[in-house]
């Protein structure tokens, strides 16, 4: 089921809109326009379905952690296993969605932020796959700690540009990525990894994303014969979370958590928990809350996991926390680290750092939850791309 | 309402002239350095005066006025301590001053309270570069009881719908982006921007102003036989960082600033 949000103008609530130069909103129009026409066109929903079966790999499984729910004694835990997909992780629903997109709109070059670098190599990969032109955009702190994705993007042909302003991570990269944009808006296409920007961004990238709860609805009535009683996804932009969400956000009686980067710990400052410390702001074309200063210059953050961290997060969590419909925590990095280790030991599964935040989650609330309930938890990708950081982060040279 | 940006047009009009508008950063590198500018730059033959709002993330400007912002944020330059700056000008100056703002740095401050306390210090309009008029609805009715003209934009890109929309909402000139791109990028078409702003006339009286890309004299006598004003940034802006910490800082924007006016004054077929 879709809800209604957002309205014509891309609001949800009083969240999201079209903050944007001119010169880039004819160009949101069109792209609005042709989304609008896609959605409807059969040939375009088989062609994506396709690519997604026989591509990505989906449906990807659920699957239920035995030995983490356990140990954790409590409710059922399922994985959502997005780590599975083609490139490893969820951003390659939308990067596939988007790449045949560019292809209908005749854009011969694509361009592309990234944090963590997932949504580059799953950006990269189908620019690869369509014979698009590819430059992706990355914070030059990034590339240093995801140096490894750097590399595969590199292999695949892509031109990966390091962006060395601001807080050299994710949101100078998506700076730099809209003024790539501004200047080639006629050859362009701008393939957006989360559910941020302007409108249709946060629409379109949450359509493509919630083939991830619908698969989920499906498998978990076809395992447990009932809907789970809770839901938990990491919450950077917030794509990963949106895509399991939305198929279930019409089902009341399924508890939906949404888990920010603590960082250091919410006191301290240095994190990305935008719900317990912003407020409502416009950053990179969209409403939403904001980690901002008095004067609304927008705040530094802090994540171990590249890709939570980042100042504002997609406008309809905002709405859907407004709403009273999601809630969102933090977990900080220790605890995220924590969680990585008992995910490989106990399931042999390395999470991404991102994904471990919603483990780390699981393992605070399990517990508490009767062994009768059910809690699906979206795997959002896989943790090889993180091994390294963990490595240096541990004193060991590999 | 005539707002001080309709006489200024006017004025100039009966002159034969065409508006030259500064653009500086406000606080790059100080505030204090700010407003010897504005005083020196008016001498120096600037019309109209824009002030930046420096803001963490500026999405629509080249790395020129990136760093200025990041200067700016540096020495302090908040919105509350530009529009005191503002305040303390007007003993001094009447030209107009037109704040060039990312729309965060007005919601956090409030747009009420910053549309009334903007008003009082002297400011006399306000561009949002990341806020076209589809956005701006809210901030309609507060600007106006504040008799504060909102500037929109309008680009190449821009259709024929869009010319007409945007066009018809802005108040005071027609701010016409003259290139693709962002700000400090190189000029590339005049013809392109003669039709354009041929096309913009079609759907407005108002001014309409051209930006972005005019670095030199001679690229400032050249918009002026098109356009009603000629707004130069970051070619100012890169002459400020230059000499920020010399001196004849201001003393050497304010020549540069006096070369592009005796160009345009010079392009002009004298009139009226
Ligand atoms: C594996 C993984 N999970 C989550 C995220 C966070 O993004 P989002 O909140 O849009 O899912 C990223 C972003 O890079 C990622 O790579």
């Amino acid at each position: 089921m879709m809800s209604s949000v957002p309205n014509k103008q891309g609001r949800f609530g009083a969240y999201g809109g079209r903050y944007v130069p001119e010169t880039l909103m004819p160009a949101l129009l069109e792209l609005e326009q042709e989304y609008a026409r896609v959605k409807k066109d059969r040939s375009f929903q088989s062609e994506l379905a396709y690519y997604l079966k026989h591509y990505v790999g989906r449906p990807t499984s659920l699957y239920f952690a035995q030995r983490l729910t356990k140990r954790l004694g409590g409710a059922k835990v399922y994985l959502k296993r997005e780590d599975l997909c083609h490139t490893g992780a969820h951003k390659i629903n939308n990067a596939i969605g988007q790449g045949l997109l560019a292809k209908r709109m005749k854009k011969p070059r694509i361009i592309a932020e990234t944090g963590a670098g997932q949504h580059g190599v799953a950006t990269a990969t189908v620019a690869a796959m369509f014979g698009l032109q590819c430059e992706v955009y990355m914070g030059t702190e990034d590339m240093q700690r995801q140096a490894l994705n750097v590399f595969r993007m590199r292999l695949l042909g892509s031109t990966v540009t390091g962006v060395d302003a601001g807080s050299r991570t994710l949101k100078d990269a998506i700076s730099e990525a809209m003024r790539d944009w501004t200047t080639n808006i006629r050859t362009t296409h701008y393939i957006l990894g989360s559910v941020l920007g302007a409108h249709p961004y946060p629409m379109m990238i949450r359509d493509f994303q919630s083939i991830i709860g619908r698969e989920a609805r499906r498998q978990i009535l076809a395992a447990e014969g009932r809907l789970p009683d809770c839901l938990i996804a990491c919450v950077g932009g917030g794509s990963n979370a949106i895509g399991l969400f939305h198929a279930f956000i019409k089902d009341k009686k399924v508890k939906m958590i949404g888990v920010e980067a603590g960082g250091m710990g919410v006191a301290s400052g240095k994190h990305a928990a935008r719900f317990a410390g912003g407020k409502p702001g416009v950053l990179q074309g969209t409403m939403t809350y904001l980690l901002q200063g008095e004067d609304g210059q927008v705040n530094l953050t802090h994540s171990v996991s590249a890709g939570l961290d980042y100042a504002a997060i997609g406008p309809e969590h905002s709405y859907l926390r407004d709403q009273g419909r999601a809630e969102y925590t933090s977990v900080t990095d220790d605890e995220a680290m924590a969680a990585f280790d008992i995910l490989a030991r106990e399931e042999g599964i390395m999470p991404a750092l991102e994904s471990a935040h919603a483990i780390a989650h699981t393992m605070k609330v399990a517990p508490r939850m009767k062994k009768s309930q059910i809690l699906v938890v979206n795997l959002s990708g896989r943790g090889d791309k993180d091994v390294q950081q963990i490595a240096n982060m541990r004193g060991i040279t590999l | 309402m005539t707002s001080k940006l309709d006489r200024t047009f006017a004025q100039l009009r009966q002159h034969g002239e065409k508006a030259l508008i500064t653009y500086v950063m406000a606080g790059d590198p100080s505030l204090q350095d700010t407003e010897q500018l504005v005083v020196e730059l008016e001498k120096a033959g600037a019309d109209i005066i824009e002030l930046g709002v420096p803001f963490s993330d500026p999405i629509a400007d080249g790395p020129v006025i990136q760093q200025a912002a990041e200067r700016a944020l540096r020495s302090g330059a908040s919105l509350r301590a530009i529009l005191s700056m503002i305040a303390r000008l007007r003993a001094k100056t009447q030209i107009p001053l037109v704040l060039m703002a990312y729309y965060n740095t007005i919601h956090a401050f409030g747009p009420e309270r910053f549309f009334q306390e903007a008003a009082q210090a002297g400011v006399d309009g306000l561009i949002l570069p990341d806020m076209p008029p589809d956005e701006a609805g809210p901030l309609k009715g507060p600007a106006a009881a504040a008799g504060l003209p909102l500037i929109f934009l309008l680009a190449p890109t821009s259709t024929s719908a869009r010319r007409t929309f945007v066009a018809r909402q802005s108040q005071g000139f027609v701010y016409y982006v003259s290139l693709t791109g962002i700000t400090g990028a190189k000029l590339l078409n005049l013809a392109d921007v003669e039709k354009n702003v041929g096309k913009i006339r079609k759907v407005t009286k108002l001014p309409v102003a051209v930006g972005f890309g005019v670095a030199t004299p001679e690229d400032a006598a050249k918009v002026a036989a098109i356009a009603d004003g000629v707004i130069v940034g970051s070619a100012i802006v890169k002459q400020i960082a230059a000499y920020r910490e010399k001196p004849e800082m201001v003393k050497h924007v304010a020549e540069f600033v006096r070369s592009l006016k005796t160009a345009m004054r010079m392009a002009q077929p004298k009139s009226g």
